[in-house]
């Protein structure tokens, strides 16, 4: 349990597009941004970027929620700045045939009918072709100084279960036709998304389903040449019993008698009844910590660099995510 | 304010219950739910069915499930004797897709259908597919009477609200006008705005043949035409499913973690519900972590800080017990804060087991604390 964990790497530290994905459940708009502010310290800008029309990065910092443009969410420590953008699927299509040819107004009745929506559901692969290709602009759009205009793009990816698919263009792209613009355009983004520019990062809890989910989609992701990350365990909860007990209260073998004594010492003279109430506390938090460590080996043999983040009892507002932000920082995110 | 608590067992004893649906964001602990639901029913004398939706790998084997069978099967597991049957199902989404398409066009239309590549991304891909099949195959168990309760899981989306509009999506998607337009949209006729978008159209026509392929939009335009026949069935199908979840015999419950997104979720769901006048019995708030010892947070802190260096054990418990306490505050927070929006709402919290259920025990175990026979109570 106490092992240092392999924090971020110089390899990490190269990437300039990153994803998030995990089980629904594990946090992952919130670690978005948490990285997003990490990577914004002194003073570069950040890109948040959502894929899946939740606005969840809207509710996180409490604004409005995103329109379909670049705007500034928050400032970082150090003069950094975060923007975010949530892309919005029919927009992309229309932003695309607005390059080649001309639709004029009918752009917009199209879309009330559906016609953009019924496109995309004839052609899963498109949606996601779409959506990397609007991603891979953001990463490589420079200034009129030469230099990108994002130090880094974060995406709130699809969940371990899709991400994958989303990501792999290449096989989306069998179902889109031989030739045409968007096919060039998206070779652009193969290349992009398998390069060491590109990093995909896992969020898990300590449980067995995410982690299992976690070590699934490693594998999926190497198996399609796709570079995982690192591993973002959120919500880990202080152990507060020793290692060396966590087996034994696990079993519900609580000195009780022990216990009563260093109670009574503290002051505390509590019924029979309180004192096995907290001893059932004690075994209740025994069992999940034997349920972590089994977590933390299975996460192991993924071999990534890992990155912890706490529980915050008080749930997740702004000013929480600039402390999670911090923790990253101090495990290595630069 | 302190909410209505729902008395599940009423509930599922009541013989006019004949469906329950488990609903909520992904992650919560429906299927879970839904199957502990089921297995008490059973146990209390119910001829019990539950539908599951994807399953975790340990549940399913709990219940005797191991492959997709995508017809109900009994549980029988050595020592388990309930009073009434309880048979458990997980939904292939594909072969509910086919039987329905079998059913529904005769012998050789349907083969045709079957090996359409267009048809092949529809009924995997397509996202509305899941909730579509689970409504199909909810109608149709309830169309057997062989069972006189039903207990539905409803998919794993990222919102609650997908199971309800999904059917529809399906059903615009396949409703074949559009298809039309952008195989022939000079043909389309009758249609007012034909003339205002023609040439937008013809472009827009083009350019999506160019992007997704000819092939592809030929294939599915046959797909349309072979399955126009048969859209009069679907559509009646999807309103005949829609009636039985509005009937008097149904009974939603909203399951969500005492979590901000969670909640929020359920607050979503709990207002479409009441919209579209469907039954709703109640929240389920899963996994609680009730306060089980009588002991302040402060006392317990003050008290570890004197000890902390001799007596390393009562210290350790001692802080636990004040992560704790704080836990339930937060979660009793939350809940109260539903409360205030949804007054109406009766909520039932069901204190997390400290490990994940992997057998009927298990399920067992979270049944009694869903009838509110928990440990401790945990409400606001």
């Amino acid at each position: 349990m106490t092992t240092p964990l392999p924090g971020w790497t110089d390899e990490l530290t190269r990437a300039r597009l990153h994803f998030v994905t995990g089980k629904g459940g594990t946090g992952k708009t919130t670690l978005t941004a948490a990285l997003g502010l990490a990577l914004a310290g002194q003073g570069r800008r950040v890109l948040l970027i959502e894929v899946e029309g939740r606005q969840g990065l809207a509710q996180l910092f409490d604004t409005e929620p995103l329109p379909y443009a670049e705007q500034r969410l928050a400032s970082a420590p150090g003069g950094g700045e975060v923007r975010a953008l949530h892309i919005d699927v029919e927009a992309a299509l229309l932003e695309y045939f607005e390059m080649f040819y001309n639709l004029g107004f009918a752009g917009r009745t199209l879309r009330r009918m559906g016609a953009i929506e019924f496109a995309t559901t004839l052609a899963p692969g498109l949606r996601d072709v779409l959506l990397t290709g609007k991603i891979k602009e953001c990463v490589r759009r420079t200034e009129s100084d030469g230099r990108h205009t994002y130090d880094a793009v974060v995406v709130d990816a699809p969940p371990t279960g899709r991400v994958v698919k989303f990501l792999d263009v290449t096989k989306a792209l069998t179902d889109l036709a031989k030739t045409g613009p968007i096919r060039s355009q998206a070779e652009g983004v193969v290349r992009l998304l398998h390069s060491g520019e590109t990093a995909v990062h896992l969020a898990t809890l300590l449980e067995e389903m995410p982690v299992r989910e976690t070590v699934e989609a490693v594998a999926e992701l190497d198996g399609a040449d796709l570079r995982p990350g690192a591993v973002l365990v959120n919500r880990v909860r202080p152990p507060r019993l020793p290692a060396r007990s966590v087996n034994s209260a696990a079993d519900g073998r609580v000195d009780a008698p022990r216990v009563r004594a260093g109670l009574a010492a503290a002051g505390l003279e509590l019924s029979d009844a309180t004192l096995d109430a907290l001893v059932e506390e004690t075994v209740e938090q025994a069992i999940r910590l034997a349920a972590e460590q089994r977590a933390r080996d299975q996460l192991a043999e993924a071999d990534l660099p890992t990155l912890e983040l706490p529980d915050l009892t008080d749930g997740v507002d702004v000013a929480a995510l600039y402390d999670l932000a911090e923790t990253l920082i101090d495990q290595g995110v630069r | 304010m302190s909410p209505r608590t729902i008395d599940l067992d009423e509930l599922i004893d009541d013989p006019t219950t004949r469906v329950i649906v488990c609903c909520g964001s992904g992650g919560v602990g429906k299927t879970t739910t839904a199957a502990a639901l089921a297995l008490r029913a059973a146990e209390r004398g119910r001829q019990t069915v539950v539908l599951t939706i994807d399953p975790a790998r340990r549940l399913a084997q709990a219940l005797g499930l191991r492959e997709l069978g995508n017809h109900p099967r009994q549980v029988q597991v050595a020592g388990f004797e309930p009073k009434g049957e309880l048979w458990a199902m997980m939904l292939d989404m594909r072969r509910t897709f086919d039987d329905m398409v079998r059913t529904h066009a005769g012998p050789e239309r349907s083969e045709q259908l079957l090996a359409n590549p267009f048809y092949q991304t529809i009924s995997t891909s397509f996202s509305g597919t899941q909730e579509y099949m689970a409504m199909e195959k909810l109608g149709q168990l309830a169309a057997t009477d062989e069972w006189d309760l039903i207990v539905v899981d409803t998919p794993p989306s990222r919102s609650a609200l997908d199971f309800l509009d999904a059917p529809t999506r399906l059903s615009s998607a396949l409703d074949g006008r559009m298809i039309r337009l952008l195989t022939g949209p000079a043909k389309a006729g009758g249609w007012g705005l034909r003339k205002v978008v023609s040439t937008g159209f013809s472009i827009f026509a083009k350019a999506v043949s160019t992007i997704i392929g000819g092939q592809l939009l030929t294939d599915a335009s046959a797909f349309m035409q072979a399955f126009d026949s048969m859209f009069g069935g679907f559509r009646e199908r999807a309103r005949k499913t829609a009636e039985l979840l509005r009937s008097e015999g149904t009974a939603f419950l909203v399951v969500a973690a005492p979590e901000p997104d969670a909640l929020r979720e359920a607050s979503f769901f709990v207002e479409r519900l009441s919209a579209e006048s469907m039954p709703l019995s109640g929240l389920v708030a899963n996994r609680t972590h009730p306060v089980l010892a009588d002991l302040s947070a402060t006392a317990a802190l003050s008290a570890a800080e004197t000890v902390e260096s001799t007596a390393p054990l009562a210290t350790a418990v001692l802080r636990l017990h004040a992560d704790r306490v704080a836990l339930a505050e937060r979660e009793n927070r939350l809940l109260a804060r539903f409360t205030r929006a949804h007054p109406e709402v009766p909520i039932v919290g069901v204190p997390a087991l400290p490990s994940d259920v992997h057998d009927l025990a298990g399920l067992r175990e979270i049944g009694e604390r869903l009838a509110g026979h928990s440990p401790a109570e945990n409400r606001p």
